[in-house]
């Protein structure tokens, strides 16, 4: 991706358009996700014009720009489906389902044809022409409308024909046009400057699959006539000129279909220059349409013979796609997530001075160094606000991970023969852009299972007196410093017998009186799966497994709650961010550790009687009833006791993987937000820590691996 | 043309410029382009179970920074720690390291007929991670290939499997 945007920079004196390509590329992505967006949510019994102008926007864009940068094949595949669309905000074809199906493979397909070209034009060439000959058919032959498909009726608003209209049509029909073109006879004006019609002009040239164009004469100074062969509609055409002339300088006027009665003589705006300027067009016409017109392929459409002709120039069209979207970005830039990243490493060592700082500035008297300290306080205030503001722009809405699920969902419900409803709670909040991007595929895998194996078929539903529609709602929150994702269903949920007869047949270790919540873990086992009919889909067992693991590395956590017959919530817990967390300092001899303050549960001074050891000197704890293991953290990092003063008399229960341990500490020091830094760098791993953070004081601590001790402790 | 000018330029030079340091009585020359900086000795982050000449972890701007003394690797007799100290940064394919040493002397440059092969010696560390023997004047300088003994296995620095 990066690549094609250096050669463009590097390339010498033509104007190179591959500089563009990446925010083309881009551009055409988001549009694509939004016109999926957007027909997903369409309501087939009351279709909104917006919903249909929305569409119709998307296609529009990405098919400019594709025509711009010589991406024949992705225009002409969106130059169809605009067509499409063209008709149906026009209410002159009625929405089915059908149209839906082939609108969103469409989509896809020029997603495929996008990516190809994105990755250099290697891979597998697709094939669109089925797909183009499908929505031919349904913006013709499907119709049931009395008037004949191809030349569609000018739109109602559009100026009455000009009374020159009825010598005009009869010399220049006599071509034979290929089918669904049209002759027009654009006239603009008045114009303050006649180079704009010019511009106009370019557009054809531009634009493959857009038509021809040829002058004919005009009698009047700021006046220009024009002959135009096209597919596209008039309101198309009115959307391109509208960069360069404004919509009521534009006249249009069908050639070939039959003319529109003009019984609004008075109320055409342009009558004066109507009458004058018309009268030389009929002799003129024949002469010039004659060289350009008549195009070979009977079949194709005009646009599949243009396309091959790659357009390197860049005017018209470039606008057409581009500034469209760009009024819709100009709230937004578009940065590298590098230059992001080094700001908050930047920001992360402002923080580190300012604690230093603030530290050594402590013992000061107050009463001799007030301007200093206060100094000192607004930068503190200061920094905390940067550092707030830059992590923020590293946050991303989950809608960008949620947007992508009623779309799956609806292919895989309808591969099933299931009926799903989905619903979104919480699509605003808001999660590191490396998490979002991490956390997709283990969503997507818990949505696919619920879909699979958790919603029953309609039939099963309705016998077990459930509405036949399956629900699966995704939702997310923040709940203190992390953000919990939770995928329910009403579906049948999880057996307690049959996980337990599965876990017994793998071999695993389980009893009937396990809790229910460790049954349900049972399923993220590897090689777990209950589904009895093995789909291509989920079911082979592999997947829960990674999903814990990819959750897991994530510093995540998942849990089940789940009632047979009525469904099941998988909730997934994730910190905020991977570079910041909050962390508890504690104290070991001279040493300082830094625990997750999130797998902190409670601390507590310990009494000699509550310690009890095992066999061979390990100590457990008993903790209201519960007893659990204590880990010595002296021991463990075999810590030096030069100060004999200090021992380790104060307990913290930490959790992990839904397991409990006590770690002994001599003291706590403090909780505080620590940037998280990576050992393995420059050193290696380090068992029982997951990385290091600088204090204060410039010292570095290391940050405790909590799910490593527990497993310690407990295997 | 420009090609034989160059090599008619280098040949007898042929010479790289060398970090010298000493570790008790001993002389040792690194590649000085493999060096970032040089700064004092500050007491680093311990760090369990490491090997004893791995002293633990420093942060240098940011940077999290293993500090490995060599002269606990090359069994010095004399390891102490005062305001002389001195840690060499270096820097090796994209791994930033500080080594502690007695003191650094000089930046010597040598042209490879100054520089004998080293015999086959028994010591602490792998023959392959001597260049050779360098002599200026009457001293003699072990030459270190740093990057393939901070590398070794037995240096603990790098994660196996890496």
């Amino acid at each position: 991706m990066g690549e094609s945007y250096q050669e463009g920079t590097g390339s010498g004196a033509d104007f190179d358009l591959t500089q563009f390509y990446q925010i083309f590329f881009e551009e055409a992505g988001e549009n694509l996700d939004q016109m999926e967006r957007i027909l997903l949510a369409l309501d087939l019994a009351a279709v909104s014009d917006e919903d249909l102008n929305g569409i119709f926007r998307c296609a529009h864009s990405i098919k400019g720009g594709a025509a711009t940068f010589g991406f024949a094949d992705v225009a002409e595949l969106t130059h169809q489906m605009e067509s499409l669309l063209d008709r149906l905000r026009r209410h002159e074809l009625q929405i089915i389902p059908e149209m839906i199906d082939v609108l969103l493979e469409s989509a896809d397909a020029s997603r495929s044809l996008l990516a190809r070209h994105q990755a250099g034009g290697q891979g597998e060439v697709l094939s669109t022409t089925d797909l183009v000959a499908r929505i031919r058919q349904l913006v013709s032959g499907v119709v049931s409308t009395p008037a004949p498909p191809p030349p569609p009726p000018p739109p109602p608003p559009a100026p009455a024909p000009a009374p020159a209209a009825a010598l005009a049509p009869a010399p220049v029909a006599a071509e034979p046009l290929p089918p669904g073109v049209r002759r027009l006879e654009i006239r603009i004006g008045p114009l303050s400057s006649i180079d704009q019609a010019d511009a106009v002009k370019e557009l054809f040239r531009d634009i493959p699959g857009l038509g021809t164009i040829s002058d004919l004469p005009c009698s009047l100074a700021d006046t220009r006539l024009f002959l135009v062969e096209t597919s596209s509609t008039n309101d198309d055409l009115l959307d391109l000129f509208a960069f360069h002339v404004s919509k009521d300088q534009v006249e249009m006027r069908s050639l070939d279909a039959a003319p529109a009665p003009a019984p609004a003589e008075s109320a055409n705006p342009y009558e004066l220059f109507g009458a004058a300027s018309a009268s030389p067009a009929p002799v003129a016409a024949p002469a010039v349409v004659a060289a350009p017109a008549p195009a070979p392929a009977p079949t194709a459409a005009p646009a599949v013979v243009a396309a091959p002709a790659p357009a390197p120039a860049a005017s018209g069209a470039p606008k057409g796609g581009g500034s469209q979207s760009a009024q819709m970005e100009s709230t937004t830039i578009r940065v590298a997530v590098n230059k992001v990243d080094q700001l908050i490493n930047l920001v992360g060592e402002l923080v580190i001075t300012q604690a230093m700082l603030a530290q050594n500035s402590r013992g000061l008297d107050a009463a001799v160094y007030q301007q200093l300290l206060a100094g000192l306080a607004d930068l503190d205030r200061n920094t905390r606000d940067l550092q707030e503001s830059v992590m923020s722009i590293r946050m991303i809405p989950m809608s960008v991970v949620f947007s992508r699920f009623p779309r799956m969902l609806r292919d895989l419900a309808n591969k099933l023969g299931k009926k799903v409803d989905f619903v979104t709670h919480g699509e605003a909040t808001e999660l590191d852009k490396g998490l979002v991007e991490k956390i997709t595929d283990p969503l997507t895998h818990l949505v696919r299972n619920s879909c699979d194996h958790g919603i029953e078929m309609p039939a099963e539903r309705l016998a077990k007196g459930k509405p036949e529609n399956g629900t699966i709602i995704l939702s997310a929150s923040h709940q203190g410093g992390s953000i919990v994702i939770e995928v329910r269903d009403d579906g049948k949920g999880l057996s307690r017998e049959k996980i337990l007869n599965k876990a017994r047949e793998r071999g695993l270790d389980v009893s009937d009186q396990m809790p229910d919540q460790e049954v349900w873990m049972l399923i993220f086992a590897p090689g777990f799966s209950t589904a009895e009919v093995i789909t291509d889909i989920s079911g082979r067992g592999v997947g829960l497994d990674v999903v814990k693991r990819n959750i897991a590395a994530l510093n995540g956590t998942v849990e089940i709650e789940s009632f047979e017959g009525q469904g099941m919530k998988v909730a997934v817990r994730l910190p905020l961010t991977l570079a910041i967390m909050d962390g508890m300092s504690v104290g070991v001899g001279d040493e300082v550790y830094i625990l997750p303050l999130s797998s902190v549960v409670e601390s507590f001074q310990v009494n000699s009687d509550d310690v009890s050891t095992v066999a061979q000197g390990a100590q457990l704890v008993k903790v209201r009833d519960e007893y659990m293991p204590v880990i010595a953290l002296e021991r463990i990092f075999q810590v030096p006791r030069v100060n004999q003063e200090k021992s380790s008399t104060i307990m913290v229960v930490v959790e992990a993987d839904g397991s409990r341990v006590a770690l002994l500490v001599d003291e706590l020091l403090g909780q505080h937000q620590v940037v998280v830094k990576n050992l393995e760098a420059n050193y290696r791993k380090v068992p029982n820590v997951s990385g290091a953070t600088i204090l204060g004081d410039g010292k570095v601590a290391l940050i405790l691996d909590i799910g490593g001790l527990v497993r310690r402790a407990r295997y | 043309m420009s090609v034989v000018g160059k090599t008619a330029e280098n040949a007898p030079s042929g010479a790289r410029e060398y970090l010298t340091f000493r570790l008790d009585q001993e002389e040792y020359g690194i590649d000085i382009l493999k060096v970032q900086e040089i700064r004092g000795y500050e007491a680093p982050t311990r760090i369990a179970n490491a090997p004893e000449f791995i002293k633990g972890v420093v942060n240098l701007r940011g940077t999290i920074v293993p500090i490995v003394d060599m002269r606990l690797k090359f069994n010095c007799s004399h390891v102490e720690y005062n305001g002389f100290t001195v840690v060499i940064i270096l820097n090796l394919r994209q791994r930033v390291v500080g080594i502690v040493v007695d003191s650094v002397s000089d930046v010597m440059e040598l042209s490879p007929d100054s520089i004998r092969s080293a015999p086959d010696i028994d010591s602490v560390i792998d023959n392959g991670c001597i260049l050779g023997l360098g002599s200026v004047a009457d001293r003699m300088l072990i030459l270190l290939d740093i990057e393939k003994l901070m590398s070794s296995v037995d240096m603990g620095l790098i994660s196996i499997g890496d």
